[in-house]
């Protein structure tokens, strides 16, 4: 049950990007399409599983077990890093065509905010090793899911006569804003 | 102002290539700590810190960092950097580093540094990348007191906590939640963008 509440929690009432501001450069930059919005948002949600995992090992076992908790933050990005280096790896032998249509993005995962914002608060909310998972797994959904609305509604958007200087980051913002107004509804729906 | 001088290497940060209102970077913490002034205020400071000492380091040591593991080790340097600024935080300003939570050891992931490095610091002399650093960090700090500054006086009616708006305004707390942040942001970089049209033009 508590699983749960921790995916519901971290897909729609504290969204990583509406709600913590996370993730906003791929954001912005990426949800121009749906098919890269949706291929951007499943490789992060596949690195933010195993980062879940990963950062909760590192943790209990180097940070806590050899008492070392001030490198917290260096050991996490080179977990993070590494990880994306894999993904990258795996992908380009998987997929060629996804790994094109990824292009620059794949290596921008690393410094996506919310990923070592996801160990960061696994951590301080003391998750254990499951716990850990499904968190990684919820915000990555989470974040798909706001990539794909945003790519669906700025799809549309170029049908519209936006003014010059909307156009892009201040378009794309202000939507962002109406969509966190909206996802503002959620608050308190598990009570 | 000449381009090639140590002047504009400064002053280019701060408003021209201004790393959030014009290269659009290190949207995540403007967002976040923009509530009021004095969290931007803080941010500002910590990644002034972070990032000249970042810049002064890289560009000292350019010579000698493999160009295959540069990436890693420009992050291993941050991350150090933002272990120390933490670290004070909470030891001398407990209820400030409290309320910035997590946003402070996420500066390791702030593009605005990273992207300083890769693109000026590993590249010039220490002083050039020094200046770059320094400016950059100022444009950052400059839009986070912008924002932080409409946030706060329309979310709350104040200024760096004095209030300024008197009893009668009715504060808009919307500006102090998420939808408020993204609205303030999106206008301020609209503006911007408007602005820089406008000087073009003439």
């Amino acid at each position: 049950m508590n699983l749960v509440v921790i995916i519901l929690s971290a897909v729609l009432i504290n969204n990583f990007v509406l709600f913590y501001f996370l993730g906003i450069c791929p954001f912005l930059g990426v949800s121009g399409r749906i098919e890269s919005a949706l291929g951007m948002g499943l490789a992060t949600t596949f690195v933010m599983t195993l980062t879940g995992i990963i950062t909760w090992l590192v943790n209990h076992y180097i940070l806590i077990g050899l008492n070392l908790p001030f490198l917290e933050y260096t050991s996490y990005i080179l977990v993070i890093a590494s990880l994306v280096q894999l993904v990258e790896m795996f992908i380009r032998k998987i997929s060629p065509t996804l790994y094109r249509a990824l292009g620059i993005y794949l290596p921008l995962i690393t410094t996506n905010c919310a990923i070592l914002g996801l160990a960061l608060f696994s951590t301080l909310r003391g998750y254990d090793l499951v716990e850990s998972a499904f968190f990684g797994f919820g915000a990555g959904i989470g974040f798909t899911l706001v990539m794909l609305i945003m790519a669906g509604i700025r799809e549309e958007l170029e049908l519209a006569d936006v003014p010059e200087p909307l156009k892009g980051a201040g378009i794309t913002l202000i939507l962002a804003g109406l969509l966190a107004l909206t996802f503002m509804g959620f608050a308190g729906f598990l009570g | 102002m000449k381009t090639n001088s140590l002047g504009w290497d400064f002053l280019k940060g701060v408003w021209k290539e201004n790393p959030v209102l014009v290269q659009l970077l290190g949207m995540c913490p403007t967002l976040a700590v923009t509530s009021t002034v004095l969290y931007g205020l803080t941010m500002g400071l910590a990644v002034i810190f972070v990032l000249s000492f970042s810049s002064l380091i890289v560009s000292s040591f350019r010579r000698y960092i493999p160009h295959g593991v540069r990436i890693p080790c420009f992050t291993l340097i941050i991350a150090t950097l933002v272990t120390i600024v933490d670290y004070f935080l909470r030891a001398k300003y407990p209820p400030l580093s409290r309320a910035l939570g997590p946003y402070v050891p996420l500066i390791v992931v702030n593009c605005i540094i990273l992207g300083r490095q890769e693109a000026f610091a590993s590249k010039n002399p220490p002083l050039r990348a020094f200046l770059d650093a320094l400016g950059m960090g100022c444009g950052f700090t400059l839009a986070l007191l912008v924002l932080g500054g409409i946030r706060e006086l329309l979310g709350s009616g104040s200024l760096l906590g004095f209030r300024v708006l008197g009893e009668s305004f009715r504060p808009w707390v919307i500006m102090t939640l998420p939808p408020g942040a993204f609205l303030t942001l999106g206008l301020v970089v609209t503006l911007t963008r408007w602005i820089e049209e406008k000087k073009s033009r003439t």
